[in-house]
Order: structure tokens, then sequence, then C-alpha cells
């Protein structure tokens, strides 16, 4: 900007690009527009039937403000409680997976082999996608609860043990040596050094994991691996827009009163 | 921490809680593993344990079934993975028209009114943010009938409230020197805008975009199993079939995909950052 500035004999500022190059500016303009050209063109919409579909996406909206909880109560409240069940073991029990893999994945603490090792168990967790995992759990478990406990461990892994690896990696060392020259063994140095340095960082993300594996657990009925996503699927094929419209608001109702929670907790933490 | 070894004996021992707070640490994780033996139970009831106790034979048994994938079948595959990338790219730059607007009505420094607008559009965000990219899907393939539109649409609506979010925090920490200079040039609201704030969210509104457009990747792998198109949808045909050589093929492909959007992603952001 100060180019423009000193060189401004008779013209005018103008606001600089965001991207510097113009061969890439206009190379990045000229690819947007033809992929824009073949992916817009591989869409094949049947628009009689969208249109069709106005009238109930109509009824869907009108479903909400009037949502129907008690026509399939039973239902409801056992899908409910097995999301929420799911949520919290599964949590629990990633969390506790996750420190040790986390140690393992940070490349300040652990020797190559290891490391290589719990990085591999994160990035094939961080892949696959929880329906996928669940899809495979419920082959080999058969159905019910225990497929998403374990998806959702198994996804929590992924997500946590590589936050908390990051944030061990960067990690004040001036602690870490002070505590290692005392004499300290290497389960006191972890504990004394390592442990108060990321136990905020700790504490916010499983807050947050929590948050996420509930939202995922309501999905995770699609494929059959308990939790709400059972009834809700059989109310959308039945077009009960009602009773699904109370199902989503209750899930919003939870995500932000475990939102809300976690607020106060990483506050009272930090 | 070790410096009540240096306290001579007749002085009280130091310690870090008093004992009444280390009575509530205590009875606080008795209630925690109450609750969770309680869970367990619950879930442990639920459980054909037979199935269980039997799972490894299983879990052999479709790995024998599943390898080799079948290679041929990939022929089939690139056009739903074509789809599958639409449904990802489109979904997150239409995301991006509602999200933006949004996140400026939701950031406490530029909303026009901070008692009315900022809690609407902090519903919508956590709205959008709640709901899972598959029940939006479920949702619209009722609505609207199967297909990739349905699935383009559930990745935008579930992508507005990530992008809306993550960019309002953006806005709330921008440096306000830069928009005071503007400001004492006489700028209108639109100009401070453009010339204020604008070129200060633009990196973080570049790594949020590119982001989401990888997290839709993986999420749109999978739309194809309520009826929303993209590679999913041979994914349900294979697995209903117990085709398991092309379960694996997918499963494959879709592992690839993830970790190539993955690391053009992470590209994107470290050269922007």
């Amino acid at each position: 900007m100060s180019e423009a500035v000193a060189q401004s004999g008779g013209r005018t500022w103008r606001k600089p690009p965001a991207i510097e190059r113009p061969w890439l500016r206009y190379g990045l303009l000229v690819f947007t527009l033809i992929y824009l050209y073949f992916a817009v063109g591989s869409y094949d919409v049947n628009w009689a039937r969208v249109a069709e579909g106005m009238e109930r996406g109509w009824k869907f909206i009108k479903a909400f403000a009037n949502p129907d909880f008690v026509s399939r109560r039973s239902d409801f409240i056992e899908g409910m409680t097995e999301s929420i069940i799911m949520t919290v073991t599964s949590t629990v029990v990633g969390i506790m997976i996750s420190i040790p893999v986390a140690l393992g994945a940070a490349s300040n603490l652990a020797p190559l082999p290891i490391y290589l090792f719990c990085r591999t168990i994160i990035a094939i967790s961080r892949a696959l996608h929880e329906i996928i995992v669940a899809i495979l759990m419920v082959a080999i478990f058969g159905f019910g609860p225990l497929a998403g406990f374990i998806t959702l461990s198994f996804a929590t892994i992924g997500f946590l043990a590589k936050l908390l690896a990051e944030d061990i990696e960067a990690m004040d060392k001036s602690q870490a040596e002070a505590v290692k020259a005392t004499g300290a063994s290497w389960l006191q140095w972890i504990n004394y050094a390592v442990q108060p340095q990321v136990m905020p960082r700790l504490i916010g993300l499983s807050m947050y994991r929590l948050d996420i594996n509930f939202r995922e657990s309501a999905v995770l009925g699609l494929v059959g691996a308990g939790g709400i996503g059972a009834t809700l699927n059989t109310a959308f094929d039945r077009y009960e827009f009602d009773t699904a419209a109370a199902i989503i608001i209750t899930i919003i109702a939870i995500v932000m009163i475990l939102e809300y929670s976690s607020s106060i907790i990483r506050r009272w933490v930090q | 921490m070790m410096s009540s070894n240096a306290a001579t004996s007749d002085k009280p021992v130091w310690q870090h809680r008093t004992t009444g707070k280390q009575l509530a640490i205590w009875f606080a994780w008795l209630v925690f593993v109450a609750v969770f033996v309680a869970c367990w139970m619950f879930i442990s009831n639920r459980t054909e344990w037979y199935f269980v106790y039997d799972a490894p034979r299983i879990a052999a048994d479709i790995w024998g079934r599943a390898t080799p994938p079948r290679w041929p079948y990939l022929d089939k595959i690139w056009k739903p993975l074509w789809d599958t990338l639409n449904v990802a790219t489109i979904g997150t730059a239409l995301s991006l028209v509602f999200a933006v607007p949004i996140a400026f009505l939701a950031a406490r420094n530029t909303t026009p009114s901070a008692t009315l607008i900022r809690p609407i559009a902090l519903l919508f965000i956590v709205t959008s943010r709640s709901i899972n990219s598959l029940i939006w899907a479920l949702l619209l393939v009722a609505i609207i009938g199967p297909g990739i539109l349905a699935g383009t649409i559930a990745i935008a609506l579930r992508s507005i409230g990530f992008v809306a979010k993550l960019l309002y925090e953006a806005i709330e920490e921008i440096n306000l020197d830069q928009v005071e200079a503007i400001t004492a040039t006489g700028a209108s609201r639109w100009q401070i805008m453009s010339y204020g704030i604008v070129p200060q969210i633009m990196p973080a509104f570049a790594g949020i975009t590119v982001f989401r457009w990888d997290i839709n990747i993986r999420e749109s792998t999978v739309l194809g199993l309520v009826g929303a198109g993209g590679i999913g949808l041979q994914l349900q045909g294979s697995l209903n079939t117990l085709a398991w050589p092309q379960v694996s093929l997918i499963l494959l492909v879709i592992f690839i995909a993830v970790v190539i959007s993955e690391w053009i992603s992470a590209m994107v952001r470290r050269a922007i950052i």
C-alpha cells in the first residue's frame, strides 16, 4: 500500500486485490467458471417433483409450530434415553483412550515408531465418517446401542487425540525441563509438567466433543446403531412431520443446553 | 509440590486442598462413576452378548469376503464420486451466500440491533448447527424427492451455522483501530464494512470455507444412504446385496478422497495464513 502512496502522481489509489499474482487470480476465476459449468450441468433435477414437494415443505414448517410429542411417546423417550446414554459413555471411554494416544502422537514426547502408530490411528478415525464406522460395527456386533457406543468412542479418539497432541506439542518447554531436573520419573513428569499445561484445553475439548457426540448419536439410528435416529427415520418415512418436528426441537434444545453449559465450564476452567 | 518434605514434623503438612474440598472432589468422582456404571448397564441390557462373543469370527468372515476389492467396479464409481464432489462444493458455495450476512448480523460489533436481530441470527446458527446433515438430507428427500439437489441443500443448510459461527467470532475479534481510521475519513456504513472490516476477516473467511469444504466432502460421501445422491447410494446398494468386495472398494475410494481433500484444505490454509 505504501508503494501506491509513494507514486500517486495523479493516479487514484485502488484497493489491492485479494490475490496478488495476476495469473493465479485469473486462473482461479477461469477454473471456477469451467467447474461451475460442468458441475451445475450434472444436476438432473425433476422440477415437477420439487414443486410438488413445496406443499409438503410448508406442512413441515407448520409442524414446527405444532410439534407432536405425544403420539409416539414411548419410542421418543426410549430413543432419546438411548442417545443420551450412548453420548455419555462413549465420550468418557473415548477420552480415556484418547489421552494415551495423544501422548503417543505428540512429537516432543514419543519416540518415532510410537508417534507414527498413534498418528495412523488418528488418521483412520478422522477419515471414516461415523455412519460408515457404524455400518461396519452393526455388521460385526449386531444391532443396538453397543455398536453406536463403539462408533462414537472411536470417532472421539480421532478428534480429541489430534487436538490434544497439538496442544502438548505447543506446551512450554521450560516447565517440563524444570520438573525433569528434579529427578521425576516419566509418570511424575507427565503428571506435574505436562498435565497442568494441557488440562484446561482437555476439559474444553471434552465438553465440545460431548456436544458433537450427542449430535452424531441422533443419526446413528439410521443404520441400526441405536438412538433417536431410528424413530426420526420412521417419522419421515410416514410423513409424520409433527413427530419429526418434536424430535428435532428436542435435539436443538439439548444441543443448546450442552453448548451453554460447556461455555460456562470453559470460562470456569480458564 | 514436594515442599511438604522440607517442613518440620510438628508443623501441619502442606496440602494442595482443604479436607472439605478433597471430600467434595471424591464425591463428584463417586457420582460420576455411578452414572457411568448405570449407563453401561443400560447398554449392556440391550446388547445380544452372544453376537458380541461371536464378533471376532464375524469380523474375520467379513474381511475374508471383502478382500480383494472388486476393481472393475471402479468404472461405476466415477460418476457418483463426481456427484459427491459437486454436492460438497456447490453446497459449500451455497452456504456462504447465507452464512456471510448472518455472520454480520450476529457479530456484536456489526449487528444493526443487538437486542432484536442478533438473537434471531444466533438462533439460525444454532438450529443449523444442531441438526446433522444426514437429518437435513432425510428431511429434504422427504420434501423435494431423492437426488443430489436434496444432498446439496442439506450440506448447505448444515454448513451455514458452522461458517457463520466461526466467521462472526472472527468479526468480533477484528482490530478496531483500522475501523476507526476509516470512520474518521467520513466513510459511510458500507464503506467502513468493505475497507475496514472485510480485509481483516478475509484470511479467516477463506480458511473457514476450505475447512468446511473438506468436512463436507466427508459428509457428502454418506448422504446417499438416505437417498440424497452420491457415492453413498452405491454403498447402500452394495451393502443391501451383501456385495462385500464392492463395499470394500467404495470404502477405499472414500478414504482416498477424504485424505486428498484434507491435504488440499491443509495446503490452502497454510498458504493463506
